[in-house]
């Protein structure tokens, strides 16, 4: 089985970020940047699956500036084996990406895509339905737990409502959540190896696909911001302003 | 302007959530429901305030199925709606794949007819979009709208769904429990890691019982089994925001945040004075959850909430 992992280089999910004072977006320049914690669970899955004999071979893919090598390092690292990076400077929307996946999966023919459940800059957590549309392949999203049997996959998706264990025919698309795996930390090692294997860069003008924006980013703002209340210093006095709060609700 | 609203169905019952989702689709135009469920689904459906006409298709549906019974539907209207849900995430995106349509998600501000806020960041951000298609495919995040009132009569109407999918449903766990619905509760009790245990839980849920109160936790408490994965409350677990949360033995981590910023009042329990939710928090009190918490369920219980 050939597994294509898609990783996307986003913002560290530990920085605070800072909304630039003219509102035309969220500063990344100077911030620390690294793998989307979802495509790391993704990465891990892929690495898992060849470990237990179910997968050959993994291809990882990035979409974005030059400088997202460094994460299709790091998937390598931890065990994928070959990369590809589909370089764009400007931001893409996520049927772009979509669209420049599908491309990367006519070519490649893996059995399975994965991909993380959602990136944690946007937040969209729209990708691998939408590949998993164009392409006609059945997804799995929010998988916890992937286990493939024969040409079918078992996979288990947290939900609203708690969980659901889905069965699906090969090729197919799954996204992954966070309870998935743990995801390795690579040794040095490995990211020395990682440096030797194959790595494709290519320009994502080159597959055909219309690049431009569908919406308009009219401006980024802050959140309202939320101060320090005051300290209550008893259990009574906190009983006393939780029963104030139900009472006015109740009065409305 | 018309609307296709997808209904957000809670087992064989219609979520609390449809009513909001309708108040927030009705900004846009008169909304049709489609419900994929059972006829008493689409009854109850029927009865909410503003809606047009109620679509029953039969159901449960997974997401290929459902994307492939409002693909032809969609072409009638000029939005189709969903809740950013598991089910509307699951399924819109694929739909607007299949149209060619960016689609606009976990929309938390409707300001004209193709302008709409949404968070980015795990909420650190807001991010204001205008969407200049012709049709726009979006999902909407039930919690920052006013339900819809009842005492509607809208006309069911039933279709065929003759689609099949390659995709089988196993099993379903479903976590059973007779609390509000926490995407929508008016008053939330969350419990963090510190909570230490399955039992710990249970006086988190006793507090929650002297409130009416759903309760949630965080992911860190959810991945040591100490709370269900569907209480989790964050950028990746449930958005709620209810008019009182009280967060107990919870940090206050960025992702963990993102689930409660609209929250109108914040109440924290915590044995750290420094930790970042007390720095939010309208209401503090510093102390140890264990001692904190059976004595406040009994005060609150002394003094009789008519809930
Ligand atoms: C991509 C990503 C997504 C994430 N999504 C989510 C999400 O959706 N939701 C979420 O919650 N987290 C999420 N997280 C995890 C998040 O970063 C935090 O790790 C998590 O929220 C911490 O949970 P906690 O507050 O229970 O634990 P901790 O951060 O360990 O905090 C425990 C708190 O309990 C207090 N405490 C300890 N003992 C007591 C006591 N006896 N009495 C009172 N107080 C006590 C401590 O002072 C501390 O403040 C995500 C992380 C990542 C990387
Ligand atoms: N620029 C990108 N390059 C590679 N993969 C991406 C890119 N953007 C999104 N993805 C994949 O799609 C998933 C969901 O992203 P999103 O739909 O943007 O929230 C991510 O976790 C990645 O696996």
């Amino acid at each position: 089985m050939k597994i294509l992992v898609a990783v996307k280089r986003v913002v560290d999910h530990n920085v605070r970020i800072r909304v630039r004072p003219d509102g035309s977006g969220v500063e990344t320049t100077g911030v620390r940047m690294s793998m989307n914690p979802f495509c790391k669970h993704a990465v891990e899955a892929a690495v898992q699956l060849v470990e237990g004999g179910s997968a050959g071979e993994i291809v990882v893919v990035s979409i974005g500036p030059k400088a997202s090598t460094d994460v299709i390092l790091t998937a390598l690292a931890m065990g994928a084996h070959r990369g590809i990076l589909l370089e764009a400077d400007q931001a893409l929307e996520t049927l772009t990406i979509a669209k420049l996946l599908a491309a990367v999966v006519a070519e490649e023919q893996p059995d399975l895509v994965l991909l993380g459940k959602q990136a944690v800059d946007d937040d969209s957590n729209h990708v691998g339905q939408m590949l998993a549309a164009l392409t006609k392949r059945p997804q799995a999203t929010f998988a916890s737990a992937i286990t493939v049997d024969g040409a079918e996959l078992e996979v288990t998706r947290e939900v609203d409502y708690g969980r659901e264990t889905i069965r699906l025919p090969l090729p197919a698309v799954v996204t992954a959540d966070l309870r998935l795996n743990t995801p390795r930390n690579t040794a040095l090692p490995m990211v020395m190896k990682a440096r030797s294997k194959p790595l494709a860069v290519r320009s994502a003008a080159e597959l055909g696909v219309d690049l431009g924006p569908r919406l308009t980013i009219e401006k980024v703002s802050p959140p309202p911001e939320r101060v320090a209340g005051r300290m209550v210093g008893s259990v009574s006095e906190l009983a006393g302003v939780i029963a104030a709060e139900v009472n006015e609700m109740e009065a409305i | 302007m018309s609307v296709l609203l997808l209904a957000e169905l809670d087992g064989d019952a219609l979520s609390p959530s449809t009513a909001r989702l309708v108040a927030a689709a009705s900004l846009l135009g008169p909304v049709d429901v489609l419900v994929a469920g059972s006829a008493s689904i689409a009854q109850s459906a029927a009865t909410i305030a503003g809606v047009n006409r109620v679509i029953v298709a039969g159901g449960p549906l997974l997401a290929d199925r459902l994307q492939e019974l409002l693909e032809p539907l969609a072409a009638q209207y000029q939005y189709v709606v969903a809740g950013a849900t598991t089910l509307g995430k699951d399924v819109m995106p694929r739909l607007a794949a299949r149209l060619d349509i960016q689609p606009v998600t976990d929309i938390v501000a409707i300001e004209g007819p193709g302008r709409f806020v949404r968070p980015i960041y795990a909420g650190n951000a807001l991010e204001t979009v205008t969407d200049p298609q012709s049709r726009h495919v979006l999902t909407i995040r039930a919690s920052a709208f006013r339900p819809a009132s009842g005492g509607g009569e809208a006309p069911v109407e039933i279709i065929e769904q003759p689609y099949d999918s390659a995709v089988r449903l196993i099993a379903a766990h479903r976590t059973e429990s007779d609390v509000p619905d926490l995407s929508t509760a008016q008053i939330v009790v969350g419990g963090g890691v510190s909570v230490g245990s399955v039992e710990g839980f249970k006086l988190i849920e006793r507090l929650g019982q002297s409130l009416n109160a759903a309760v949630g936790a965080t992911r860190a408490a959810v991945d040591a089994g100490y709370a269900p994965n569907d209480w989790q409350i964050g950028q990746t677990g449930k958005i709620i925001a209810p008019d009182l949360y009280v967060a107990v033995g919870i940090s206050g981590a960025l992702q963990h945040l993102a689930g409660i910023q609209g929250a109108k009042k914040i109440i924290a329990i915590n044995s750290d004075a420094e930790a970042p939710i007390v720095k939010i928090a309208d209401v503090a009190l510093i102390g140890d959850l264990f001692d904190i918490v059976p004595k406040l369920t009994a005060e609150l219980d002394a003094l009789g909430l008519k809930r």
